[in-house]
């Protein structure tokens, strides 16, 4: 028997596809993975301690870089928050613009996801059509608060902005154009034999283990649990809206890619129904006190993003500033089952698992 | 061409063939630079982005930039690299790329060797660079170039079988293997006489293998940019990069222009009327398809994963390639006997 050394490889921080700054060691034998060591940290920023210094308004642009991707949900766990604990009234435009820029945020980080996965297996078309289509959206938030990445946009009590004219109109476009694209995706990529072959029965886990492992979102619902906060605690105006949680059977990678797709679908179903309904005109601001002084005491909220569930957990004794901010993000808890699932995967599949989970490193490290 | 190979060796033939020779290389070359030109103008169209348009006009000279920039950048060698082999590694990759591009007959007058074993020649040479590439990645000391390397032994391997016994069937047909030959025996005014028809699941495997050969995405596993960052010529840099992405692209070439010698009938015209056109031109034409369809695979696929692909080559590609051996020789036993 001929003595085999195992191989230590260093994946990142500085790795192409390892979405950022993420870094993982792994012991290869072969090119099977015998052991993962996920290191995170090197896009931590302090923003929970940073807050504690700073009076809520001023907190909403740091929350905009934790998942850069979809900056628009994090604005508003802040603020949902805030708004919880003062009992605040936001007037029903505000709700609505907030309702429809979280699901267009939805969409779009579910495009980069979409692109970014297939770049990840490997090809390069997808991720420009992905993109062109997230351009639209962009352009739509650009319109609306003349920002494309970061929008600083809720406030609590409201938003900043109101629609300009037409943007209503611009939005109810986007609904067929977005689906005829879908359309498009489905026959490119979702029948490709190779493409199914990557991704089928890869990166397995059933629904004790992801519950085990606090997973949340598509992560979660690959499995076949049907939890989407949106349906079962809802939030903002949810309720008023028909709209179906997709779930998966096997918890597999193509399971997590068809819920993602299908989430699309859904969204853009919230939105044609918002769209219907806006109202005419009124407030976008609520009566809000000059200082925001959440009463002394704790709160804490949870929406769903698009990569799951994220939380905000406010202390407050009483001050301009917050006593504790703390976030639960949904990158960084769905990131702690990679480890299992490596052991035994081939350096192919790492990258097929690691896109599979779909991390925001600003996220995970915060 | 061919026939001043047997005459005695005079000053002025030692002189023609040298300056054929140079000829020849600097068309390789120009196509190697438009190729590139050409790859990236169309994926870039199918991508929705304009491609290179700045560099010269309509970006002609974008290629002539980047080679340029390579030839100038610092040359470096990692401290803990084996530096001999190194240093041998791009050469070796380089040079069978040119060599096996002598057999190609272009039309029935213009062709550089007129060799009895020209396909032999073409597909033994063509393996040595595996050996540059597996070179490559174990010289440079690096762990993500040597997964890259073995992959690449690994691949190659496994596609060089059934990429051989695929042309058997063609072999077998044309009674031969002089290139030459062989797109005469394919000779027959029509298109229905090219080997594409009667060879079309030798045609089939052919072209798969050929992709993986060529390192080309669905088959780009020892560059695999998303996991190995860039495979076997991780640590190369300046113009021992360039000679890699050369033979890449030179080996481009030298499968579009077997695969139209083999399959397309080579000069031929797809119809008697047709004739007039210069062979030359149904040559180009045909070729400039072959290359235009790799570009197109490489825009539509993922790639494939190492356990897949070797799958695909010994259980699938091996078994069908030779039933169609098989099938050729019992068809040639049975009705042309």
């Amino acid at each position: 028997m001929i003595r085999t050394e195992e191989l230590l490889l260093n994946v990142g921080p500085q790795h192409p596809s390892t979405h950022g700054v993420f870094r993982i060691i792994v012991k290869l034998d072969g090119e099977v993975i015998t052991e993962a060591t996920p290191v995170m940290g090197y896009l931590h920023r302090g923003t929970e301690k940073i807050a504690e210094s700073l009076n809520f308004t001023q907190i909403i642009p740091y929350t905009d870089r934790m998942d850069y991707v979809s900056a628009m949900t994090n604005n508003y766990v802040l603020v949902h928050a805030v708004e919880t604990m003062m009992g605040l009234e936001v007037p029903i435009r505000a709700e609505f613009l907030r309702l429809i820029v979280m699901e267009l945020q939805r969409i779009a980080s579910h495009l980069v996801w979409w692109g970014t996965y297939l770049l990840d297996i490997g090809a390069m078309s997808p991720f420009l059509y992905a993109f062109r289509d997230r351009e639209t959206i962009v352009n739509l938030f650009n319109e609306l608060c003349g920002a494309r990445l970061t929008y600083n946009y809720m406030r609590v009590g409201g938003v900043k902005w109101d629609a300009p004219p037409g943007w209503i109109d611009m939005v109810r476009d986007f609904i067929p154009y977005m689906e005829k694209k879908l359309q498009e995706y489905d026959n490119l990529v979702s029948g490709n034999e190779i493409f199914l072959a990557r991704i089928r029965g890869v990166g397995r886990y059933d629904a004790a283990t992801a519950v085990d492992y606090g997973l949340s979102g598509a992560n979660l619902r690959c499995t076949g649990i049907k939890w989407d906060l949106r349906k079962d605690e809802p939030y903002s105006l949810y309720d008023r809206f028909e709209f179906d949680v997709p779930v998966g059977q096997n918890g597999d990678c193509y399971d997590r890619y068809r819920v993602r797709l299908e989430e699309i679908r859904q969204s853009l179903r919230i939105l044609g129904q918002a769209v219907e309904q806006f109202p005419e005109g009124g407030e976008t601001m609520g009566k809000v006190p000059r200082v925001i002084r959440p009463p002394a005491g704790e709160t804490y909220v949870r929406i769903e993003s698009p990569r799951g569930e994220i939380g905000c957990h406010i202390v407050s004794k009483g001050k301009a500033e917050p006593y504790r901010l703390k976030f639960r993000r949904p990158s960084f808890v769905n990131l702690q089952i990679l480890p299992k699932l490596l052991v035994g995967e081939t350096m192919t599949n790492l990258i097929t698992i690691l896109g599979g989970i779909d991390i925001v490193v600003g996220e995970v490290d915060c | 061409m061919g026939a001043w190979l047997d005459e005695p060796l005079t000053w002025g033939d030692a002189l023609a063939v040298f300056l054929w020779a140079v000829l020849f290389l600097l068309i390789v070359l120009g196509f190697v630079t438009y190729a590139i030109y050409y790859e990236r103008k169309v994926i870039g169209w199918m991508q929705l982005r304009v491609g290179p348009n700045r560099v010269g006009p309509f970006g002609l000279l974008q290629t002539v930039a980047d080679i340029f920039k390579l030839l100038i950048k610092e040359d470096t060698i990692p401290r803990k690299a084996d530096r001999l082999l190194f240093v041998i590694a791009p050469a070796l990759a380089f040079i069978p790329a040119f060599s096996v591009l002598a057999v190609i007959p272009y039309t029935e007058k213009l062709y550089f060797a007129d060799l009895n074993v020209g396909l032999l020649y073409y597909v033994a040479l063509s393996g040595i660079t595996t050996l540059a590439i597996v070179l490559g990645g174990w010289a440079s000391n690096n762990k993500y170039a040597l997964l890259g390397g073995m992959r690449s032994a690994a691949q190659m391997i496994s596609y060089e079988v059934p990429l051989v016994i695929s042309v058997t069937g063609v072999i077998l047909l044309s009674g031969s293997l002089n290139l030459r030959d062989i797109v005469a025996a394919q000779d027959g005014g029509w298109f229905w006489n090219w080997n594409l028809f009667p060879q079309i699941i030798g045609f089939v495997v052919f072209i798969i293998a050929a992709v993986s050969e060529l390192n080309r995405t669905p088959f780009d596993l020892p560059e695999a940019e998303s996991e190995l960052v860039a495979g076997y010529h991780v640590e190369y840099s300046g113009f021992r990069f360039a000679f890699f992405m050369l033979a890449e692209y030179v080996y481009v070439y030298a499968i579009a222009a077997l695969t139209t010698v083999l399959f397309l009938g080579g000069w031929h015209a797809p119809a008697p009327f047709l004739d007039v056109v210069p062979g030359i031109l149904w040559f180009l034409l045909k070729f400039a398809f072959v290359v235009f369809s790799l570009f197109w695979i490489r825009a539509s696929f993922p790639r494939v994963r190492v356990d897949q692909l070797m799958s695909l080559g010994w259980k699938v590609l091996l078994p069908v390639a030779l039933l169609n051996v098989f099938l050729t020789a019992l068809y040639l036993e049975l009705f042309v006997k």
